[in-house]
Order: structure tokens, then C-alpha cells, then sequence
């Protein structure tokens, strides 16, 4: 299948190129991330006004414990609920004790955006009991990086937003400069100088952006 | 102050609102504005009341018969969306809390609806956001704004949020945003290439601009049953009834062809279009046609728009100052 058109010479990609990039990026990540839940493919078929290619993917319910000792990066687990209860091994006790700290539940939608042609990350977290967690709470569960580009940086680059489709309010990464490193991560990776090959896009794409809020990439989809 | 808001326009609107409100105190406050180059959001209204909050953190909202006004979305839209038929003066209630608890909730804070509002500073990062995002679109990049020193960029802010349209000129400018096209003010591509960069335009052989992207947000309302005046329109209980898109237009031009507001309309909306014989190809079981939907009425800020009109002359007199178009469409939803 011939890819070019897709993924642009300046980094964009295309909606139809972002539609294989994130089918690529879900298949990937379901066989190399066993441990990890996979991310669904939610199409917008009820709403009449899109076309019937806009979806985005969707991961949801990935629980971050934030003890009140030690780091949220060495504390945290990134499970479902789901899943939790189907591991049998695990010490309950030990579960139950770890629970009574604030569980966190998050979620994250990859939207592709028309105006800056290039995925953007939603994300939104919220308490057991469903209620909003500010951005200072979720400050909190940030890789440590983060937080610290986050002071420094004069442009926010977390912005509360109105989710695109679902009318609620949600956080976001900014896009603003997506299309220049994804640029330069196409160029360092190949020797020849080829274009980066649109399964690829949006599996390097989230090698860096998922860092940002605490999600690793495992090296075996960037392959 | 609110004289000083009163501008002379062509082809504008003047709206009257007049705000009533309850709670502590109940009294009447009436002011003018004057579309469409007026950032004129909720937000912006609280800032005639400061005469009456002690601080920002008082939460404050306003809704309009039960639906919670958005403050990041600019009066005149608002206005279009949840009147069908324009009730002039507007009547909004606000409420103020003087007293911020965990339990915002149990005082009716629509906090699962709306954003919070964190002051000027949450209204000025919505205006930049937006401006960079409008200029992705444009030039296909936000160099532009980025290039910007901080005090243009607080002085550009300023302007807006004190509808100061001879400051705000003054200040264009040095946003560098590029020019877009336009047979009505005669500005020709050739005299201006060094706008045209990045992805945003593109350029043919010929040297001449083929097409340009142009912002736009989209507010579509949807009504099941056609209707013969707007006053039959049943008004909307949630913001779930408006659908949202924020999607550039492509603008074709053509020789000889004029780009219309249909055009555009029908390039956003083609489930809408009126040269579709059928939408989706399918026939009922009973041969049966679907009826396809219809575009009832198309707005932006106040202004109701014939859709034969030029979609370049829309774009060179409705944009509002973060280089948007804000357009507010009432639709009959195809019939199944």
C-alpha cells in the first residue's frame, strides 16, 4: 500500500493517514503490551454530522495509586480494574491496603486534529467516586519531568479544553511543535532519507507524548 | 465604558442584552455591543459586574432558562444557539457564590458541563490558544504568534477585551497573520508570497493561489421537524443538542466560479447538501427514499446570512479578532 501522501514532508499526517497510523499503533500495542490493556477504536457513527472516518482511539480506566510516601512514578500501577480482579496471584492484603490510598482512574482519547493535522492527547482523571480531579491533584501523578517543564515552560502546554466530541471538559497536550520533532524523529531514524511509514507515525509519535503523562512505549513496536 | 463599545460597522447588528439579576441583589443592568469584531464572551460580561463580586473567587455563572452559558464561547454564538428566535433583551440569570466549599455541586455549579473559570488570565490563554491555532491553519504554522513579544501579545489582548478596534488595528500588524485573498478588497496573492508558507496555502504553477484554509467553529443545532417560523422551534435543555465542529474550510477559488457560503457550508456539512440525490445510497426496504437534511438557517453573531452570499466576503468582515469564524447553523436532521 502506498503511503505517501499520508504522512507529510513537514510531519502532518492526513485524517486517512492517521486512520491506518492509529489501527497500526492498537494492533501493535495489544501484542507487545500484554500486561497493559489495549486501546479500543471508537467510531462516531451516531453522529450524523461527521464522516464516518473520524473516530480516535480510546484507553480508559488505568488506575494510578498515589501513595502518600515515595514518588507517583515508582508507586504507580497502570492497570484497570478489570484486570486487577482477574489476577488471582496477587496478595489481596496487600491490595486492600494500597485501595485505601486515593486511587486514582484515568483516561485517554488520541484525536486527530484538522487544524494542526497531527494526533493530539485528551486525557481526563477522576476519583473512585467519578468526581473531576483538578489539574493540581493530577500534577501529582506526572512523571516529574513533566511538572518541571511545566513551570518552565512560558507557553502552557496542558490546557483544559471542551473534549471535541463528547461535550465535557477534558486536558489536553498542546500540539504546537508536534509536527517539527516527529520531523526530526523521521529524519534521525532512517539513513536513506526516507519518509517515516505511516504505521509507524503514531507509535513514534507516543514514544514521546505517552512519557509525558506516564505511559511507556515498549521498544518492540517501534520496530 | 459601555459607550465606548459602540462601533460603527458595516453590515453589523446591534444587540441589546439586558441581564437580570437574581440572588443578593436584584436589579437591571443594560449595555450595548456590537458584532462582529467584539470578543464579547460571558467571561467579558462578569467584568461589568466587578462592581458587585469582591473577587474572582467568587464563582459566578450565568444560564440562560436552565442551560449554563459557556464562557469561552463568544456572546454572539451563544446568543444564536439558545434563541432560535432572537429575544431582544436577552434575559440571562446569573448566580454568585460567595462562598467556595467542596460541595460547589450542591449549589447547582455545573461543573461536569462547564469549565472553570479562572479569571482574565483563563479568558486571555483561550483568546492566544486560539489565535495559534488560527494561524496553524492559515499559515501552517504559529510562528507568528510565538514571534510576538509579550507585551504586543498583552497589548493585543487588551485591545480586545476592552473592544479598542483602533488600538487592535494598530496592533494587527505585528501579528504578521498573512493575508488571505479576496476579490471585494482587492488584494492580489502575487504582491503578497512571502505569507503563503508552510502547509497552509497552497501555490500552482501559475503562481497563483489555488486554494487557503480559514478557520472555523462550527455550532450545529439540529431539529427533527421542519418548522415555518423560528418561534416554533423548541428551546434546547443541554449543550448535548449542539453538535461542535472545529474543522477549516478548504476555500476553492476557482476561475470565473465564486466561492460561495453554501460552498463552505456544504463542504462541512455534506450530509446537508442540496445537490445530493440521495445521502447514503441506500434505499428502504418499501423503495422509499430517505429525505436528506436541510439547512434551515445559518448565523454568525446575530447577523443571519443568505448562503449566496461570498464566502470571501464572510470571512473578510465576520472573522472575530483570534481570526476565527464562528458559525451558528440550525438544520432539519435528515428524515428516516
Amino acid at each position: 500500500m502506498d503511503s505517501a501522501g499520508e504522512v507529510l514532508n513537514d510531519g502532518k499526517i492526513t485524517l486517512e493517514g492517521f486512520t491506518v497510523a492509529a489501527r497500526a499503533f492498537a494492533d501493535k500495542w495489544k501484542r507487545h503490551n500484554l500486561s497493559f490493556p489495549s486501546w479500543s477504536w471508537v467510531p462516531l457513527i451516531n453522529r450524523t454530522l461527521l464522516k464516518k472516518e473520524e473516530c480516535y482511539l480510546s484507553l480508559e480506566k488505568i488506575i494510578i495509586l498515589s501513595s502518600l510516601e515515595g514518588s507517583a512514578e515508582e508507586e504507580s500501577l497502570g492497570v484497570t480494574a478489570d484486570w486487577w480482579e482477574k489476577e488471582e496471584s496477587i496478595d489481596h492484603t496487600v491490595l486492600v491496603q494500597n485501595v485505601e490510598d486515593e486511587a486514582h482512574y484515568y483516561d485517554y482519547h488520541i484525536v486527530y486534529s484538522a487544524s494542526y493535522m497531527v494526533p493530539m492527547l485528551y486525557f481526563r482523571g477522576y476519583s473512585s467516586d467519578g468526581k473531576p480531579l483538578s489539574l493540581d491533584v493530577i500534577k501529582r501523578d506526572l512523571p516529574s519531568s513533566s511538572v518541571s517543564l511545566l513551570l518552565e515552560s512560558k507557553w502552557t502546554f496542558i490546557t483544559q479544553e471542551e473534549h471535541p466530541y463528547l461535550n465535557r471538559p477534558w486536558f489536553k497536550l498542546h500540539p504546537c511543535g508536534t509536527e517539527e520533532w516527529i520531523k526530526l524523529l523521521s529524519e534521525s531514524s532512517s539513513s536513506d532519507g526516507c519518509q517515516m511509514p505511516v504505521e509507524l507515525y503514531l507509535v513514534s509519535w507516543f514514544s514521546v507524548v505517552g512519557q509525558v503523562v506516564g505511559l511507556r512505549t515498549p521498544l518492540e513496536m517501534l520496530i | 465604558r459601555r459607550e465606548g463599545r459602540r462601533r460603527e460597522k458595516r453590515g453589523e447588528a446591534n444587540e441589546k442584552a439586558a441581564m437580570s439579576m437574581y440572588g443578593k441583589e436584584q436589579f437591571r443592568c443594560r449595555f450595548i455591543s456590537t458584532n462582529p469584531k467584539s470578543l464579547l464572551t460571558a467571561l467579558l460580561l462578569l467584568s461589568l459586574l466587578q462592581g458587585f463580586t469582591s473577587s474572582w473567587e467568587d464563582s459566578i455563572w450565568f444560564d440562560y432558562k436552565g442551560v449554563p452559558l459557556k464562557w469561552y464561547i463568544p456572546t454572539g454564538v451563544l446568543f444564536d444557539l439558545l434563541c432560535a428566535e432572537s429575544e431582544r433583551p436577552w434575559n440571562l440569570t446569573v448566580t454568585f457564590l460567595s462562598y467556595i466549599s467542596a460541595s460547589l455541586a450542591s449549589f447547582g455549579y455545573p461543573s461536569n458541563v462547564l469549565i472553570p473559570c479562572e479569571g482574565e488570565d483563563s479568558a486571555k490563554w483561550n483568546f492566544v490558544n486560539s489565535l495559534k491555532e488560527a494561524a496553524y491553519i492559515i499559515n501552517g504554522n504559529c510562528k507568528n504568534v510565538m514571534n510576538m513579544s509579550q507585551s504586543d501579545q498583552e497589548d493585543l489582548w487588551t485591545s480586545v477585551m476592552n473592544g479598542d478596534l483602533d488600538a487592535y488595528t494598530r496592533l494587527l500588524p505585528k501579528l504578521k497573520m498573512g493575508n488571505i485573498e479576496d476579490e471585494f478588497s482587492r488584494k492580489e496573492s502575487l504582491s503578497s508570497p512571502v505569507s503563503r508558507q508552510g502547509g497552509g496555502t497552497e501555490i500552482d504553477v501559475a503562481g497563483q493561489v489555488k486554494t487557503a484554509r480559514i478557520p472555523v467553529r462550527l455550532y450545529v443545532r439540529s431539529v427533527s421537524q421542519n418548522f415555518e417560523n423560528l418561534e416554533d422551534v423548541p428551546e434546547i435543555d443541554t449543550w448535548d443538542e449542539i453538535s461542535y465542529m472545529n474543522r477549516p474550510v478548504e476555500f476553492l477559488k476557482e476561475k470565473g466560479k465564486c466561492f460561495t457560503l453554501r460552498d463552505a457550508m456544504e463542504s462541512l456539512l455534506p450530509e446537508y447538501s442540496g445537490d445530493r440525490a440521495q445521502t447514503s445510497g441506500e434505499e428502504e426496504a418499501d423503495g422509499s427514499q430517505e429525505t436528506r437534511g436541510e439547512i434551515k438557517l445559518v448565523r454568525i453573531q446575530g447577523i443571519e446570512l443568505k448562503l449566496e452570499i461570498p464566502f470571501s466576503w464572510v470571512v473578510n468582515n465576520l472573522m472575530n479578532p483570534e481570526f476565527y469564524l464562528h458559525i451558528s447553523v440550525l438544520v432539519i436532521g435528515p428524515q428516516r
